[in-house]
């Protein structure tokens, strides 16, 4: 498994470390504790019902973080439904992904030069589509990537093995991430597959596959980094499996995860925390305190405050918006139903 | 003008496209150098490359993935599904991705794909090739589904299919690509999707039919002519959304229908148009409209066709049944 920092915030791999500024290392560690706030606080909203659909994702702040950090802008992002972060850093604003949580059609409007997609509900359709994008820009002669997210179950789809074998068989540029997060709701990886690790099933479509700490901001990023550089250089694409692990339920929906993990289980994947071990690797280099800390923490409740609020504000969803967003041109049977709803409307 | 059978007219209508737009692209199992398994896509590859017109791996899903993100990145996908029948393997990709992508995104992204693909009885295929799946994609909000019957409005359909923004669904029958020629134009023409063809007038009663069946159809309203009955046929051409306008206008004047397809009576769309009918025009109606269809069993085994398929004699009989109704 590729490893840069252990749990004590070591470097155990002094090759591999990524050339990042000291700046953009703390930039990293904002963006994790900032969401880990944020992921708290959609716990919480949810719970208020002031939340819809929910996925938490304390515990992947690595995984998520610091595989988008390596990303260009002009890089795709085909996220799955737990991947909202990754989006929302690639430039969603956040009161969006708060509309997308609580079903607002004005939460898929992507702004203009932000390249990511909708959270994908379908588990793995988004790999198929990402054999597409990646080859679009390559034949559109574009240095750029896409780059998508499952989970450790997505890998057992069909979708999951066919995206890969096309962007394999047409040299496309794409990374593919397994979060392997060890369980797909109650279902733990082992009974998925007898495959030993998820990242040899690139050998299936002729691949690199690459198994990663997905604990670790630092192996994250750099093996993102390594893909990326590959893919634009006409080398094809990664499989990356994340090693990681999700502290909360599978989602907001009434998922209880005591029914199907222990918590000798939970104290093990903790000492693991993305966030300890990278605190530690900063605070050794004195480029992380408490302050900073606390300082990040009030900017992210905040902003959600402002984003909740945000979205609040939104105008309600009416029928004749959602009849006008169908077809570029409405067919004659949906021009009757908007007139229809319309005069409902004005009722 | 040129004579043409369907299948040149719809190679020549791609030819048309991959001409006019750079950003169009042609792909599927066997469509490169093979110029597909009905030649439909004959020659492309050799005058545009490789690059635009281009062979796949045999993964249906993957394929309408691949054709829903290069449509994400400005291209114009033409993607083939060999049969129809194979549609299973990737209705996700259609009904459940590209149908709903301009309205998932608020429209701010959209999938300008033409799915093309051959289907329909009478050559004897093996299992799952000429099912009538048309009722499924019929059925999903975000498509438009094309059946063309003659090699004019097939040209003219499939260059509109690939200019609208939105997914098509172009079904190709097979029993039509190369049984009899037509005068098409070698310019450029469309014809406007969702529009009806009134492909014979009559007073008497309407007939309501799509794809081989407009065939079957005119070829009875020629033997009910002899006993006197002038049946008016109208080829929807466009089964979603239907051109209701079209049917009504001629149900007010015969006061009579019926509605024929292929597909089996509980698929297809006939069950739409005669809901509609009556929604609209019950009035207008001297007698019930009735529906010619297949029978509710499995696509049958090839040597049963023959027995299974609706054919004139139904439709002369269903026609009757309404005439003395």
């Amino acid at each position: 498994m590729f490893q840069v920092l252990n749990e004590k915030g070591e470097v155990v791999n002094e090759d591999a470390l990524p050339d990042l500024t000291d700046d953009e290392l703390k930039e990293l560690m904002e963006r994790m504790v900032y969401t880990r706030i944020w992921d708290q606080r959609a716990i919480s909203l949810n719970r208020q019902g002031r939340l819809g659909f929910y996925a938490p994702v304390a515990g992947q702040e690595a995984s998520m973080l610091g595989s988008q950090f390596a990303l260009d802008k002009e890089d795709w992002i085909l996220p799955g439904y737990r991947d909202v972060p990754q989006i929302v850093w690639h430039g969603l604003p956040l009161y969006q992904a708060f509309l997308y949580s609580r079903g607002h059609f004005h939460g898929g409007q992507i702004p203009e030069d932000v390249k990511v997609l909708m959270p994908q509900i379908i588990i793995g359709a988004q790999i198929v589509q990402t054999a597409g994008v990646a080859l679009g820009l390559k034949r559109k002669g574009k240095e750029n990537v896409a780059i998508t997210y499952t989970g450790d179950g997505g890998a057992s789809q069909g979708d999951f093995y066919e995206g890969m074998n096309f962007a394999g068989a047409y040299n496309a540029p794409a990374i593919f991430v397994v979060q392997n997060n060890q369980f797909a709701i109650s279902v733990p990886v082992e009974q998925q597959s007898a495959a030993k690790t998820i990242a040899q099933k690139a050998v299936a479509a002729g691949i690199r596959g690459v198994r990663v700490d997905g604990m670790d901001v630092l192996a994250v990023y750099a093996a993102t980094k390594e893909a990326r550089e590959n893919a634009v250089n006409g080398h094809g694409p990664t499989l990356l499996e994340n090693d990681c692990y999700r502290y909360g339920p599978h989602t907001m929906a009434g998922d209880d995860p005591t029914r199907y993990r222990t918590s000798d289980l939970d104290d093990e994947w903790e000492k693991k925390d993305p966030l300890v071990r990278f605190r530690k690797y900063l605070e050794n280099k004195n480029l992380w305190s408490e302050d900073k800390e606390n300082e990040v923490v009030e900017k992210a409740k905040e902003d959600v405050k402002a984003a909740i609020k945000k979205a609040d504000d939104t105008p309600k969803q009416k029928v004749s918006d959602l009849i006008g967003i169908m077809y570029e041109t409405l067919p004659v049977t949906l021009k009757e139903q908007l007139e229809e709803y319309r005069e409902k409307e004005s009722e | 003008m040129a004579q043409m059978t369907m299948i040149q007219a719809i190679t020549d209508a791609m030819r048309t496209e991959l001409k006019n737009d750079e950003n169009v692209l042609v792909f599927g199992e066997d469509v490169g150098q093979n110029g597909g398994v009905f030649r439909a896509t004959e020659g492309l590859q050799d005058e545009f490359g490789e690059e635009r017109v281009f062979d796949t791996p045999l993964a249906e899903s993957g394929i309408s993935g691949l054709a829903i993100g290069l449509g994400l990145t400005g291209f114009r996908p033409v993607m083939e599904i060999q049969f129809f029948g194979f549609l299973f393997e990737t209705m996700d990709g259609v009904a459940g991705q590209m149908a709903r992508m301009r309205y998932r995104s608020g429209g701010h992204y959209h999938s300008p794909i033409t799915i093309r693909s051959p289907f329909g009885g009478g050559v004897k295929t093996p299992e799952l090739h000429a099912d009538n799946l048309e009722g499924l994609m019929a059925q999903s909000p975000g498509l438009k589904v094309v059946i063309p019957s003659t090699p004019y409005d097939a040209k003219g359909l499939l260059i509109a299919a690939i200019r609208d923004n939105d997914p098509v669904v172009f079904l190709e029958h097979m029993k039509l690509y190369r049984s009899f020629r037509e005068e098409v134009p070698e310019e450029e023409y469309t014809v406007e999707i969702g529009k009806a063809d009134v492909k014979r007038e009559g007073k008497d009663i309407t007939i309501v039919t799509y794809g081989a069946m407009v065939h079957t159809s005119l070829k009875a309203a020629d033997e009910l002519a002899e006993e006197g009955i002038e049946a008016e046929v109208i080829d929807l051409r466009t089964v979603s959304p239907v051109d209701m306008k079209t049917v009504v206008e001629s149900v007010k004047k015969t006061n009579r229908a019926i509605v024929v397809q292929e597909a089996q009576r509980q698929a297809g769309i006939a069950a739409n148009v005669a809901a509609d009918i009556s929604e609209q025009a019950i009035l207008h109606l001297e007698a019930p409209v009735l529906r010619v269809t297949a029978p509710d069993t499995v696509y049958p085994f090839a040597a049963a066709e023959d027995v299974w398929l609706p054919g004139t004699k139904d439709i002369i009989g269903k026609t009757k049944a309404v005439m003395h109704f």
